[in-house]
């Protein structure tokens, strides 16, 4: 059973109300098919209204809706064939973070994302996509190698934040993040990102240093999650709907605050009710942007890449 | 105002107040061994308890006269201040936070940079201030410092950083995140002209703050007893559930787990970086 959202409820009575009809009609006896379609219609309309109007604590709960899209799904539909590499060779290999060499076409990708699960004990597993140490040393490792044979490198961000753990302080939580940083900055190769739901903090960050970053309509990118800022600055955990809102994580907000650079819309109902249109579009997305690297020498992708950070922040200046 | 004439105006302060005899600033109280001293005695002292070693939290003026060569501190962007480019509202607008930590610290942001002299030989050098809204990062500290990486870039001195941050400012949202990058990418290319980058992490460095410039130190130095660290010791034990060890995420327990050099007394401190900067530095024609 998937999971329904409490504003998702009342399109969910009338998709009930049809299935209700159409078990009926199947008798035979009556013939319900304009009432179905009208009632279908009604769906429709009440989707969009509901869907276009969202507030930033819905959207937080889309982008953490347990039936998105995760990495390895979207990364089987959008590639023709993907093979995952795996391993930081220094300690192990991280769940919470996957990786491999794709083909769309004729275009060949290193494919990098945070991995999450869909019921608990996927999400166990997979640490709730809260990679360690070793998670982010296995991405960086898959992106020189990209680099070694010139091959784009694609990121899909989902991750609610780096974990948080003893182990993952003691192997140098700070550090490998820090590094994946200055490191993506100078990477020969260009760098698409996706933010596909949760983009959280650091933790998401240390995949993200991209030379365009492309943010799901209903995906969020924070500093921190709204519960902890709430618990930290408004001394309140429960006020984490404000927080939503104050801290401007959806995508018309990251894009206008120039850290993304375009939205891909999700189909309508958010990704979570179609994976196969959300893979669609990201692949469109994706051919087109790389296309238009081809032209880019090394020098210049790294340049621009640098620029667009460099150029991030507003402050007075007397 | 500079940061010479600010030094100035709180040693006047300190005068004013001796008059007023307020016990609350002539005597301070160690947080460790709870052991009360003088606070002349300890400023004698760099602000290091006498009975227990303990470093007290200090400010960047405190770290420049301890530090560097005595009147060579020269201020770079102290004209840079933050603004509320969010309209960001917790229990109070970020604005009123931004002017009320002004009035009360007399200063313009957590961190203060410039060009120093250490030893005769000239450094850029980054000083984050805990007192100034617990050191976190938003723009402002990702330009100065971004701006400070760029100028070695260009002049090839090399750069000093005390680190003493809780991480991104929240109220700067995800444009606070992004000094991160901004700051680690300005390294990458310090990194690439193969000039000399010490990292002196200070208590406290944890958040975006160790996750960024703060690990990336050719050289790593942490002053005894710093806590050090991604995530914050209340968070962990939240998440697992159990108390954690005693010295976890200290500057010692990082010595230990190879995250940093040394940890070096502050007392020690400019010795080390006289003779770390005296042999680390990029000889192009030689091997000598
Ligand atoms: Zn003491």
């Amino acid at each position: 059973m998937a999971k329904i959202l409490e504003f998702e409820e009342p399109i969910k009575e009338l998709y009930d109300k049809i299935d209700q009809l159409k078990l009926l009609s199947k008798d035979g006896k009556i013939d319900l098919d304009s009432e179905i379609n009208k009632i279908e219609k009604r769906a429709e309309s009440l989707k969009k209204d509901i869907f276009s109007d969202l507030t930033p604590h819905q959207i937080v709960q889309i982008a953490r809706h347990p039936n998105r899209p995760d990495t390895t799904s979207l990364a089987r539909l959008i590639c023709d064939r993907f093979t995952q590499l795996y391993g930081d060779r220094l300690y192990r290999d991280d769940p919470s973070i996957v990786g491999g060499i794709g083909m769309i076409g004729s275009q060949r990708i290193m494919l990098i994302g945070h991995q999450k699960g869909h019921d608990t004990k996927e999400n166990i597993y997979r640490n709730f996509g809260m990679p360690h140490p070793e998670g982010y040393r296995k991405a960086l490792r898959l992106m020189k190698l990209a680099e070694k044979f010139g091959i784009p490198i694609v990121t899909f961000i989902d991750t609610p934040g780096a974990y948080p753990g003893l182990e993952a302080e003691e192997r140098g939580q700070a550090e490998a993040i820090a590094r994946n940083l200055r490191e993506m900055v100078g990477i020969k190769v260009p760098i698409v990102s996706f933010v596909i739901g949760e983009g959280g903090s650091g933790g998401a960050l240390a995949i993200g240093v991209s030379d365009c970053i492309f943010m799901m309509q209903y995906s969020v990118y924070s500093v921190i999650s709204p519960e902890g800022c709430a618990s930290i600055l408004f001394r309140d955990a429960k006020k984490s709907e404000d927080a939503s809102k104050s801290l401007k994580l959806t995508a018309p907000d990251v894009v206008k605050l120039g850290v993304a650079d375009s939205i891909i819309e999700e189909p309508l109902g958010g990704s979570h009710n179609n994976w196969e249109g959300t893979a669609d579009s990201m692949k469109k997305h994706l051919l087109e942007i790389l296309k238009s690297f081809i032209k880019k020498d090394p020098d210049t992708l790294i340049e621009d890449r640098y620029t667009k950070f460099r150029r991030i922040g507003s402050f007075i200046s007397s | 105002m500079s940061i010479l004439d600010w030094f100035d105006k709180k040693k006047k302060k300190v005068k004013s107040t001796d008059k007023l005899n307020i016990p609350g600033n002539l005597w301070l109280n160690c947080p460790k061994c709870s052991e009360v001293s003088f606070r002349k005695d300890l400023e004698n002292n760099m602000m290091v308890c006498m009975s227990c070693g303990h470093h007290f939290r200090i400010s960047p003026q405190q770290r420049i006269a301890y530090t560097f060569d005595t009147d060579s501190f020269d201020e770079h962007d102290g004209d840079l201040e933050p603004t509320d480019f969010l309209d960001f509202v917790d229990t109070e607008p970020y604005v009123k936070r931004i002017q009320k930590t002004k009035k009360k610290t007399d200063k313009c942001e957590a961190i203060v940079t410039g060009t120093a002299a250490l030893n005769g030989k000239k450094v850029n050098v980054g000083i984050m201030d805990f007192s100034y809204m617990g050191g976190s990062m938003g723009a402002v500290v990702g330009e100065k410092l971004t701006r400070l990486i760029e100028k070695s870039v260009n002049d090839k001195l090399p750069v000093i950083v005390f680190t003493m941050s809780g991480g991104a400012r929240m109220q700067e949202g995800i444009v606070s995140l992004m000094q991160m990058a901004k700051t680690s990418a300005a390294l990458s290319r310090l990194n690439q002209e193969r000039v000399l980058y010490i990292s002196v992490l200070c208590d406290p460095t944890t958040g975006g703050t160790s996750a960024s410039f703060a690990m990336l130190g050719d050289v790593q130095i942490a002053e005894p007893g710093a806590l050090i660290s991604f995530a914050g010791p209340r968070v962990i034990e939240q998440t697992i559930k159990q108390k954690l060890p005693a010295g976890f995420q200290r500057a010692e327990f990082l010595l230990e787990h190879g995250m940093v050099d040394m940890v070096v007394e502050r007392k020690k401190l400019r010795d080390m970086l006289i003779n770390i900067v005296s042999i680390l530095d990029y000889n192009e024609d030689s091997y000598g």
